[in-house]
């Protein structure tokens, strides 16, 4: 890994170190005792252990200047390792939070392992760690063979990738000492938010300048979706996060945004999470995964764009659908829930584009388990968007509110959705990343599969039905205008719904735990595919034409 | 003049409503200009091929 950059690069990457271990050290003095200082600490500590990597092979010879006429994978590696080690973090974080819901005692009666400290750790440890890494590891990917261009850049890939990991490392340590803003999905505080602007800035240039030194005269629509996820990602996360703290060397600080207003910029950020986290860099991974695995091409180019630019547009609007009755102005609802309606026809548009696209290709989806875990993800889109835009109806959001059936219906996404299109894409990318004929076992992966499909049905189902049987309690009266349920029976009678749902997740983690040993395996001991007839640089010409003389 | 609720709410009913629109208007054009065709024909046949190395 830093045998492939040069001394000068080297040099660099230890002068970035040093500026952030110096910046850890300032904090620990600042913060001292306060969670700023413990905080320091792992700043300095973090960029000590990546000095000690580099400064470990900063006399080893130059690497090979053939390199740069190859694409630049070694990021991607680490980052899909990553990936996988905070997909398994996070998703025992959640089996874990589950298993407290129906068994309260398995809190210990530690602060710091209480639910609500250990709720965060598994929502940033799935959506931050592993679909964040997941994210910058594919984009990676994408962009090099789509734009037929080496990454703009040596160190900042690195800079990206890990710096990012230290705001989700910060971010979860912070929660098991307390430290939240108090923002669902955006819990770290200020000094960790200022390190993701100027990572996030860094993703965004070295996008970009990339996607300058392409080949093809288009940009491929995978990119437009990855580029829209950078950008408006970048501006949610300042817009939500300003805010003052407390004094330089506490890590509380409060929002500039107050009351209703507060609300909504929050709900506005959170929701756009979903749609440009969640959603649109994960539809960059499906719009080229899907075609390569299946080997044809997207059912509708056209269609693809089309669907861009609804769903960028529609997604920005429908934050407020989050705050229906609330003191949030009637009409701002109103405007919430309508877009979220008609979010429907681009989110359709894009689930029938894949799903056209395999229309013919059906026997290489019964056969190959990952080309499966991209069909069963475009399904679940398919309906976890529709029920998301029924959810956001006001009226039906009456019922689901502060019910199990958001919780359902955030799964049947995440795992249904952006988890079977981070695994498919995973199982595409690795053997060809690592230059193997195939995975260690295809019957590991059909395990997985299934592991996933069954968790996900389990705990879907059950978060369904507890949702609803809520729902229901919370609004049943007596004759006597009275609430016919205490919170208390309806408590009980989540019970079954917990253990089930529990058990759903226990599935899924398994599922991934597979899918790591599997891909440890299949780098460790799959033989190295037989050298391919490496492709001339394209000089202009057609293929063979070069060597040929004019007729 | 004050900034007030009903101010922002015409804003919204008005240039929102324009500006979404003239935006689909826009899109629809570029999808089905006919001199793209070739370009997105050749985007979505291009990335499946074989190749593993980039172009400089």
């Amino acid at each position: 890994m830093v045998q492939q950059l040069t001394s000068g690069e080297r040099q660099n990457a230890l002068v970035i170190l040093l500026c952030v271990f110096v910046t850890g050290v300032i904090m620990a003095a600042a913060g001292g005792s306060d969670p700023l200082g413990v905080h320091g600490v792992i700043v300095l500590l973090f960029s000590a252990g990546l000095g000690a990597l580099v400064s470990r092979s900063f006399y080893e010879p130059q690497p090979d200047p053939q390199r740069l006429s190859q694409y630049y994978d070694d990021p991607i590696k680490v980052g899909i390792a990553l990936t996988l080690a905070w997909g398994i973090f996070g998703m025992f974080m959640g089996v874990w939070t589950a298993a407290q819901l129906a068994w309260p005692d398995l809190a210990f009666d530690a602060g710091w392992s209480s639910f609500g400290r250990l709720r965060p750790t598994h929502t940033t440890g799935v959506i931050f760690g592993f679909g964040g890494n997941a994210l910058i590891a594919t984009s990676f990917h994408v962009v090099q063979r789509t734009s037929r261009a080496r990454l703009a850049g040596q160190v900042s890939p690195w800079f990206v990738l890990l710096g990012y990991n230290l705001f989700c490392i910060l971010a979860v340590t912070g929660y098991f000492m307390g430290v939240t803003q108090s923002k669902e999905y955006a819990e770290p505080e200020w000094y960790a938010d200022l390190w993701l602007v100027v990572v996030w800035v860094t993703f965004f240039v070295l996008y970009l300048r990339t996607l300058a030194r392409r080949k093809e005269p288009h940009i491929y629509v995978a990119n437009w979706y990855f580029m829209a996820f950078i950008v408006v990602v970048a501006i949610l996360h300042i817009v939500n996060n300003l805010a003052i703290p407390v004094s330089f060397s506490q890590a509380k600080s409060y929002t500039i945004w107050a009351a209703v207003q507060d609300a909504m910029v929050q709900w506005w950020y959170g929701h756009n999470a979903v749609a440009f986290f969640l959603t649109a860099g994960f539809l960059g991974m499906l719009y080229y995964y899907l075609p390569v695995r299946a080997q044809r091409p997207i059912f509708s180019y056209r269609l693809s764009i089309l669907s861009f630019w609804g769903i960028t547009f529609f997604y920005m609007w429908a934050g407020s659908h989050h705050l229906h009755y609330t003191a949030l102005p009637h009409w701002v609802q109103n405007l919430g829930m309508t877009f979220s309606v008609m979010l429907l026809v681009p989110s359709w548009a894009s689930a029938g584009n894949a799903l056209l696209t395999l229309n013919g290709a059906w026997h290489k989806v019964r056969d190959d388990a990952t080309l499966r875990f991209i069909m069963v993800a475009v399904v679940f889109y398919g309906l976890s968007t529709f029920e998301g835009s029924f959810m956001a109806i006001r009226p039906v959001n009456a019922l689901s509110h502060y019910t199990d059936w958001t919780v359902g219906h955030v799964h049947a996404g995440a795992l249904g959705w952006v988890a079977f299109i981070t695994f498919g894409s995973i199982y595409t990318l690795v053997p060809s990343l690592w230059k193997r004929e195939r995975m260690y076992s295809s019957a590991l992966v059909e395990v997985h599969f299934w592991l996933a499909v069954t968790g996900t049905l389990i705990y879907v189902f059950a978060m369904w039905n507890s949702g609803i049987i809520q729902g229901l309690m919370w609004r049943t009266y007596t004759e006597e205008g009275t609430l016919a349920y205490s919170f208390l029976d309806s408590l009980v009678a989540m019970y079954p719904y917990y253990i089930a749902r529990a058990f759903g997740g226990l599935l899924f983690l398994l599922g991934a735990i597979v899918a790591a040993f599997n891909i440890w395996m299949t780098v460790r001991a799959v033989p190295v595919a037989a050298a391919r007839q490496a492709d001339v640089p394209d000089s202009g010409l057609a293929p063979g034409a070069a060597a040929t003389p004019a007729e | 003049m004050d900034i007030d609720h009903n101010t922002l709410v015409g804003f919204a009913k008005s240039w929102g409503l324009f500006y979404l629109i003239a935006l689909f208007i826009g899109v629809v054009i570029y999808a089905f200009w006919p001199s793209n065709r070739k370009r997105f024909d050749d985007a979505k046949r291009n990335i499946l091929d074989e190749d593993d190395r980039p172009w400089q």
